[in-house]
């Protein structure tokens, strides 16, 4: 039941940035909804508004980037609760930095020992 | 008034310099397309044994010019002049293969009009008493454009309906003031028309009117109309630009049956490239396999050749400017009776 209702929420989150992209007249890039959803994550977030959905769908709302900016608004929050205001900008890189380094970490590794098809 | 000089923007050439050799290198997909079996090489991957593909692009440079010389028995440094362009920053690919050539160069960057714009450049040489023998080459490769205007493959972003796909493949040609062959008669100069689009994914649309320009000017320079022309070909307009220059050709009355476009030609639908192939070679590879040997064969009498090129750089895309964008016409014929 979990496993439908995360397809579910992270398709819908992906369905909503794909016609951002297709319906809008403006010229959005991929650059600008990766932007965009990691900073509405937050917000959402900071609001009390996200945390419902990872609830509700687990990691179809994590996975994607909105699930980003949750992690960062959360981790912020958790900062000023243990170290005071300034933890504000230490939190949000704490609590996200396992991804960060796991990215790197991973691009490194195929970077070395993959080759681009193109 | 300048003596080869008709109308606003439009060279005559009456010695008639002739394309006497042409060569054309492209990648796997474009061997898969329409056009494959005319193709003198058609490498089996995007990085011709080469690390990289802006490598890979060079080789294919080269191998087109190497080539087209060989085709004529020539060496080099038979050549006068050589011209050439690609899409890279400080035309990486025409430098480092001028570098091996050991002749005079000149490097031309017009995007990806710079097939037509070499072609002018040489009859200006030839027909100026300058040279008897000059080479052109111009370049495209998928990969490396896409990491120089918009965002490396690799990051696998999702290319809008608009988009079209930059040819791999490189052509060279061999223009002479005597011998046999396709002759050059004349060349329209094209104005850099910018009419405010800023897409750097959609550059069909931002080229149209700038074909649109020098061919309305061709026209009315040489009192030629479209009857005059067997055909009537852009360089890269893709789908939609093509669907927009007929547009502007019906507002004015002219009649959009014998136009077509390189873009269009170079790739079947199934290929499924959006709107169809770009950049330098995609004009280049089509003209030299598949155009002039139509010519050669007397199936065209005469055509008009147009090469399209956005000017944008990544620079300016990212600062959110419009696109310039220019046109450059040069007709061929057939020696014929």
């Amino acid at each position: 039941m979990m496993l439908l209702k995360a397809f579910i929420l992270g398709g819908l989150i992906c369905v909503i940035g794909q016609l951002l992209m297709d319906l809008t007249p403006f010229n959005i890039t991929p650059a600008h909804i990766l932007v965009g959803y990691v900073t509405t994550g937050a917000v959402l977030s900071g609001l009390g508004l996200y945390q419902p959905l990872v609830d509700w769908g687990g990691a179809g709302a994590t996975v994607p980037l909105s699930g980003f900016g949750h992690s960062l608004a959360q981790g912020a929050i958790e900062g000023v609760k243990s170290k005071g205001l300034l933890g504000a900008l230490g939190g949000g890189l704490q609590a996200t930095s396992i991804g960060v380094a796991v990215a790197i970490v991973f691009g490194l590794f195929f970077a070395t020992f993959a080759r681009p098809k193109g | 008034m300048a003596q080869n000089k008709i109308g606003k923007q439009t060279l005559h050439f009456p010695s008639t310099p002739i394309i006497t050799s042409w060569a054309s290198v492209v990648g796997p997909m474009e061997g898969k397309g329409p056009l494959g079996e005319k193709y003198d090489l058609v490498l089996t991957d995007t990085l011709a044994g080469e690390k990289t593909w802006e490598k890979a692009e060079q080789k294919m440079m080269q191998f087109s010019i190497e080539l087209a010389l060989e085709k004529r028995n020539l060496l080099p440094k038979d050549l006068d002049f050589y011209l050439a362009g690609d899409l890279l920053n400080q035309i990486t690919c025409a430098n480092f293969t001028a570098r091996f050539l050991n002749t005079p160069f000149l490097g031309l960057y017009g995007a990806c009009s710079t097939f037509a714009e070499g072609l002018c450049m040489a009859g200006v040489l030839l027909e100026g008493g300058v040279a008897e023998k000059v080479g052109v080459s111009a370049s495209s490769h998928h990969d490396t454009a896409e990491k120089q205007f918009r965002t490396p493959t690799e990051l696998g972003d999702q290319r809008p309906m608009t988009a079209q796909w930059t040819v791999t493949g490189s052509a060279s040609i061999i223009i002479e003031k005597t011998g046999t062959g396709i002759i050059l008669t004349h060349a329209t100069i094209g104005k850099i028309i910018d009419l405010g689009n800023s897409n750097a994914q959609d550059l069909g649309s931002a080229m149209a009117p700038a074909a649109f320009d020098t061919l309305k000017t061709h026209f009315e320079d040489l009192g030629r109309n479209e009857n005059d022309y067997d055909l009537i070909v852009t360089g890269d307009l893709g789908l939609l630009g093509h669907g927009i220059l007929k547009e502007l050709l019906k507002e004015k009355g002219i009649s959009p049956d014998r136009f077509n476009d390189c873009g269009i030609m170079v790739y079947s639908p199934e290929q499924d490239t959006h709107c169809g192939g770009s950049g330098c070679g995609c004009s280049g590879v089509v003209l030299t396999a598949h155009l002039i040997e139509r010519l050669l064969s007397g199936y065209y009498h005469r055509i008009l050749f147009i090469g399209t090129g956005a000017l944008l750089s990544p620079l300016t895309s990212l600062q959110g400017e419009t696109i310039p964008c220019i046109a450059h016409a040069v007709v061929l014929e057939s020696r014929g009776e």
